[in-house]
């Protein structure tokens, strides 16, 4: 999470705009006020889990039990380019087009 | 007050898997055409999921266990968001809070030939990131970004150090070995200008016995060890003016201008930084056993800090010949397959062999390898001719310039040695009767050179050894010559 520790359950506005930044969304003022009410609600909900006693519960990010599931080192084909390059919004030659990136 | 750099490495290393870290795709995309080596996983279309390739998988063990790093038992792969487009995903598969591999070391030597160790935080996976080509527009200003997908998802793996290097030159003894490691193991090429290795250098100074670390700043950009040494030196320095100046040393991350010489910001990534690590649900965790930890570490191969040791106490090697002759695994290799075609028995006698065979691979060898950009497994010379050749030589039955045009020869055409000397005719001319009578006719026929010697001026006998080598074309054996040419003078200067 961002930026300062909110209240409980409250996400602050310079925390939503923190979050819109890394997502790259351009919110109004507005906009961040009702995604505030909104992701407040969210988290609060969230919050509910943390009365839950996990002190003996390892931590996971799976809900099966595989694991280790792997393949083995095979080059096998790939697509033809012009399948790869279908769902490009735009393309120039053999390559995908994108905006400009600065760095 | 004095100052004293900390640094710290981050290399990543790319695997020379057949295919992708998650997908089948092949993983060689140097050569390929744009975009041709890309599947729907590569893409990150709806409905794909990655699978772990179990070679990159046991490659990353591997590289772990010969930087004495603890194999993890249990590990998983994390989500590293970022907008960027080299990402199909908007994120990357990387490993946060398990690596493979943790806790190692690289042990060195500092400018004193004193031991360094410089610990290793962790060795993890990940994947690597399409390939962007910006494209300036008409005035000069944005123009757009092309985008090639072939090296996405190719395996990728991250080494970090602890900082425990203390200059420019320990970063670069580090980073050769890193490289030296890889290829030994034949994992990767480690190539830092093909980017098959790449190095990104956090960089602090503190005064000299402070034991707290000073701020750090990120150093990016640099593709040649050369880059790292000059980027990391040029850092140090700025960082203390910095400090002498009253100012402070702020968190950043700089890209290193190799034309301008200089580290030079980068666009602040403040917030950019926050990457919402968090386990990637769609790959189940790896749990990895002691047996396939053991499987693993029976492939290990004798690593080049143990063979150099070798090198020196099986073969009486001086530690500078040794460090070069194991440098790569490829030359080592050589060398141990020329004294396996050796003749000698004795330990001296097998010793002296390696000691002349160390000179032709460091020397001659090393230098038309360079000269040729060749490597040497790739040379024409057979191990068994090369032995030969060094064998002919330590009998001095050539000479030093004639066993080097030998050479040649053979490292153009890949002739044995014996062929090329019987055509051209290049048997030394040591035979004492033949050369006896060589220094005659030159004695004969230089009275005036000759007077000179009798006479007591020494340098003349440098004009007249000249004259027999010239007379001989260059095969008369140096020191017999000079041993005949004194003998017969002594005689001449003993009987005025």
């Amino acid at each position: 999470m961002p930026g300062s520790t909110p209240q409980a359950g409250l996400f602050s506005s310079e925390q939503v705009r923190a979050v819109a930044r890394l997502t790259r969304l351009h919110l109004t003022d507005e906009e961040v006020e009702r995604m505030r009410g909104q992701l407040s609600a969210i988290l609060k909900h969230f919050e509910s889990l943390s009365k839950v006693d996990t002190s003996n519960i390892e931590p996971t990010g799976h809900t099966t039990e595989a694991h280790s599931v792997m393949r083995e080192d095979r080059a096998t084909p790939s697509l033809p380019r012009d399948l790869v390059l279908a769902n490009a919004p735009d393309k120039e030659g053999e390559f995908v087009r994108v905006r400009p990136v600065l760095e | 007050m004095e100052y004293e750099p900390v640094i710290g490495l981050e290399i990543h290393v790319q695997l020379s898997t057949k295919s992708k870290m998650f997908c089948g795709c092949a993983a060689d995309y140097q050569s390929a055409e744009p975009n041709t080596h890309v599947c729907p996983v590569c893409m990150a279309l709806p409905g794909t999921l990655p699978v772990v390739n179990r070679q990159a998988v046991e490659d990353a063990m591997m590289i772990g266990l010969a930087l004495n790093c603890q194999v993890a038992s249990a590990t998983k792969f994390d989500r590293k968001n970022y907008p960027y487009p080299d990402l199909m995903k908007g994120y990357q598969i990387s490993q946060f809070d398990s690596p493979i591999c943790i806790t190692g070391w690289l042990d060195l030597q500092d400018e004193n030939g004193e031991p360094v160790r410089v610990r290793i935080n962790r060795v993890h996976m990940e994947e690597d990131v399409a390939r962007l080509i910006h494209i300036a527009g008409p005035d000069g200003g944005p123009g757009h970004t092309l985008m090639d997908v072939n090296r996405a998802g190719t395996p990728l793996m991250e080494v970090v150090s602890e900082p425990d290097i203390r200059s420019a030159a320990q970063a670069e003894q580090y980073i050769e070995t890193v490289q030296s490691i890889i290829r030994y193991l034949g994992v990767g090429t480690a190539n830092m200008e093909e980017g098959s290795f790449r190095c990104d250098a956090n960089v602090s100074v503190r005064p000299r016995g402070e034991s707290k670390l000073g701020s750090k700043v990120e150093v990016k950009n640099m593709n040649r060890v050369k880059a790292v040494t000059r980027a990391i030196d040029y850092e140090v320095a700025r960082q203390i003016k910095v400090i002498r100046d009253g100012g402070r040393i702020v968190q950043e991350t700089r890209g290193w201008d190799d034309g301008q010489g200089a580290t030079v910001p980068q666009r602040s990534k403040e917030e950019a930084h926050d990457y919402r690590y968090f386990p990637e649900p769609d790959i189940p965790p790896l749990k990895i056993t002691s047996d396939m930890v053991q499987q693993v570490r029976s492939k290990l191969p004798e690593l080049p800090a143990a063979k150099k040791a070798r090198f020196q106490y099986q073969y009486g090697l001086s530690e500078y010949d040794s460090a070069l002759l194991t440098s790569s695994r490829a030359m080592s290799d050589y060398f141990e397959a020329v004294g396996a075609a050796a003749s000698g028995t004795s330990l001296d006698d097998r010793r002296a062999f390696a000691k002349e065979t160390s000179n032709w691979l460091t020397g001659e060898m090393s230098r038309l390898l360079n000269e040729a950009q060749q490597d040497i497994s790739s040379v024409r010379v057979k191990p068994a001719q090369m032995a030969s050749l060094v064998e002919t030589f330590r009998r001095r039955d050539l000479n030093n310039a004639t066993a080097k045009a030998v050479f040649q020869e053979m490292y153009r055409t890949g002739q044995d040695p014996e062929v090329i000397i019987d055509a051209k005719g290049l048997t030394k001319v040591a035979d004492t009767n033949s050369l006896g009578l060589v220094v005659e006719q030159v004695v004969s026929a230089n009275k005036v050179a000759v007077a000179d010697y009798v006479a007591g001026k020494e340098t003349a006998l440098r004009f007249l050894m000249g004259q027999v080598m010239k007379a001989s074309r260059g095969q008369a054996d140096p020191e017999i010559t000079m041993r005949l040419l004194r003998e017969r003078l002594e005689v001449l200067k003993a009987s005025r």
